[in-house]
């Protein structure tokens, strides 16, 4: 995977709370192959009905082309798992994702996918939404180094993010590889369970 | 990280399960954690895909069952290729991997949210995951289950663990019995109303109290089911008697002399009377009413005699905005009470509401009586189907009009054919009212089975308790 360390780069905004990932991407394109899946980012909240792009959603205002980190209200990626709803964003240039809040399975297939989801509070978060709506394609600097966000104003705010999950993104670590390490753990564990729990061994 | 408590200090049910199956624990706070089980539907296609990308075997599938859910269609038409396409993989993949499979034509093929109770995999005390958000289903056993996406899938399939961080806990407890006409499905909404569809991020929720001791396994389902609805990846309930009579005997629940074995160990899981939880919620069952949503995320819900919330109240302009939005969408007017507002449609199923008992509901109100709407059933699995014919529940959705048809996610889900029309409004007992959910520009409302069969009779939202 893509290591992730720092990021200079225009931001979109996204005054809206609670998008959910069927919002993201409609199911109606989840079994196509992801190649085909770009087009259908954010599709209903994009186009209408005709196909037409909407103009007042931000993505089809051309000041914030090339946006690479997209900034919105609580609970964002709420919802089901898909994992389209991270490749489909991927694909079209965003690897990073400020919000108050995020769904918690769309936050986990963030890290899975090599893009970074920075939880900062709300009022910071309007602050970085007025600003990106007063001065469109201003961008919003990441350091995850140092887990410092510096906004288009040049204020700075550390955020949090688990040590396991940043250092994966900052090497680029394929977890599988990394579990399979652990064979003989897992071995272990297994042979223990067998001996407490070996109902769960017995099927019919 | 919240510290892994000693082993005399008070433990929650979560803990208990947490602390059984940490196979590594870094000192940044990550745990691998041993998955039990592992469910598969048919949109598990691209994982395996992974694992053979990389020449991985599949390292359980003594742990791993399947059944397609998603793209499986509910009538006679013909399936899109795409939707083909994915459950020969399924077909394929279990063949080649050899894990429990439950293929159509099988009277087990259901929801895997369904089926995994019913068949007994899920039990009390294991840790069991799925690629899809509800997989907090299967909770309701007293078991610690949680939805993870196609990356973690494939993880799980290559190693039968996962990289995962101590969740904080939270209990919901519902004290109070709940009144006649108000189900599970109306104490998840409630709750959800209550706390945010973002008030339960974080945590693992255990549901307590009078009114959910008092629920049937089904009932706990649905509650469980509705956890990832405010946030919560896994919602729980305590294995109890009713936990055990309601296991015992299915195909994949222990036998014999294991039975006994497993049974000492699902009564030592219960959290202890003192264990402390990281936040507590609580909602006093014996007030709450049938419940109704009115906007396009689960928390946008209502009592049935409540009214359209009015933007102009709205307590700031980002809120006012984006109430005035819903309503738009939702095509209500402020003030409006919500009995009385028209369906198009009625929708009864999904892994929140298609087993016997929600089907039951729905007949009661429905027997004897018409649906002036279109409706669909569409049961859990072959065997909850089977179970509705043996006890003539089919028949009495025939006779009051409705469509009778074949199990799978169907309306829920949007992606197996099976949508409304652009600003068709449908009554639904379904989880989610999101824009589009169940088709481009549908308006969907969540209810219970029963609030469902009124409105189809009604053809409005109507307090299901004048009909019981």
């Amino acid at each position: 995977m893509q290591p992730f360390t720092a990021l200079r780069a225009p931001a979109l905004p996204l005054p809206l709370a609670n998008v959910d990932t069927d919002q993201i991407i409609p199911a109606r394109f989840l079994a196509r192959p992801r190649d085909e899946q770009r087009g259908a980012c954010f599709h209903d909240l994009r186009l209408d009905e005709t196909g037409a792009p909407r103009p007042g959603f931000p993505m089809n205002r051309p000041a914030f082309a090339g946006a690479r980190i997209l900034v919105a209200r609580g609970n964002f990626g709420c919802g089901s798992s898909r994992e389209s709803a991270v490749t489909t964003l991927v694909d079209n240039g965003f690897c990073a994702f400020v919000a108050p809040s995020f769904g918690d399975i769309f936050f986990n297939n963030c890290f899975q996918n090599g893009a970074l989801p920075v939880r900062l509070p709300e009022e910071r978060v309007e602050a970085l939404l007025a600003g990106l709506e007063a001065s469109p394609g201003a961008e919003i600097a990441i350091d995850l180094e140092a887990c410092v966000l510096t906004g288009p104003d040049g204020a700075a705010d550390r955020f949090e993010v688990d040590g396991f999950r940043r250092d994966c993104l900052l090497r680029g670590v394929d977890v599988v590889d990394l579990t399979l390490g652990h064979a003989a753990e897992i071995a272990a564990f297994e042979a223990r369970q067998a001996q407490t729990r070996g109902w769960l061994d017995r099927l019919p | 990280m919240t510290a892994r408590p000693a082993t005399d200090a008070p433990r929650t049910l979560f803990d208990r399960i947490w602390d059984d199956h940490a196979v590594v624990e870094r000192d940044d706070g990550y745990t691998l954690l041993y998955i039990d089980r592992h469910l598969m539907h048919d949109g598990s296609a691209g994982c395996f895909a992974r694992l053979h990308e990389r020449g991985l075997p599949l390292r359980r599938p003594d742990r791993s069952f399947g059944t397609p859910d998603h793209f499986v269609a509910s009538g006679p038409e013909a399936l899109a290729p795409l939707r083909r396409k994915a459950l020969e993989a399924m077909t394929a993949n279990a063949a080649r991997h050899g894990f429990t499979m439950f293929d159509l034509g099988d009277a087990r093929q259901g929801i895997a949210h369904v089926v995994g109770p019913e068949q007994g995999v899920t039990q009390p005390g294991l840790t069991l995951v799925c690629g899809d958000s509800h997989t907090s289903t299967h909770g309701a056993l007293g078991a610690l289950a949680f939805g993870v996406g196609q990356s973690e899938v494939a993880h799980v399939m290559a190693t039968q663990c996962l990289w995962q961080r101590r969740p904080k806990t939270m209990r919901v407890s519902f004290e109070g019995r709940a009144p006649e006409g108000v189900t599970a499905k109306d104490l998840a909404l409630a709750m959800i109303a209550k706390i945010g569809a973002g008030g339960g991020a974080g945590h693992v929720l255990e549901y307590a109290g009078e009114a959910v001791r008092a629920l049937s396994i089904e009932g706990r389902l649905t509650l469980c089911n509705m956890s990832i609805e405010a946030g919560a990846r896994a919602g729980m309930v305590a294995p109890d008697e009713t936990t055990f009579t309601y296991l015992s005997g299915r195909p994949y629940a222990p036998q014999g002399a294991d039975w006994d074995r497993a049974l000492a160990h699902w009564r030592s899981l219960p959290s202890d009377p003192d264990a402390i939880f990281d936040r507590e919620a609580r909602l006093d069952a014996s007030t709450l009413a049938p419940m109704v949503t009115w906007g396009v995320s689960p928390e946008d819900a209502s009592p049935v005699d409540g009214r359209i919330p009015d933007p102009a109240a709205a307590a700031d302009a980002a809120a006012r905005e984006g109430l005035a939005r819903t309503l738009d969408y939702m095509g209500l007017t402020p003030g409006a009470p919500i009995e009385g507002i028209e369906v198009d449609r009625v929708f009864i199923g999904s892994c929140t509401n298609s087993r016997i008992e929600d089907l039951r509901e729905a007949a009661r109100v429905l027997r004897g009586r018409k649906t002036t709407r279109p409706a669909w059933v569409v049961p859990g699995s072959g065997l909850v189907k089977a179970q509705a014919e043996a006890e003539g529940l089919d028949a009495v959705f025939r006779d009051a009009g409705v469509e009778w048809r074949a199990p799978g996610c169907s309306m829920c889900v949007g992606m197996n054919g099976d949508v409304g029309r652009p600003g068709e409004r449908i009554a639904s007992t379904t989880n989610r009212n999101f824009q589009g959910r169940q088709g481009p520009g549908v308006r969907t409302h969540l209810v219970s089975p029963a609030m469902a069969a009124a409105a189809a009779v009604e053809g409005r939202f109507a307090d299901v308790r004048r009909m019981l």
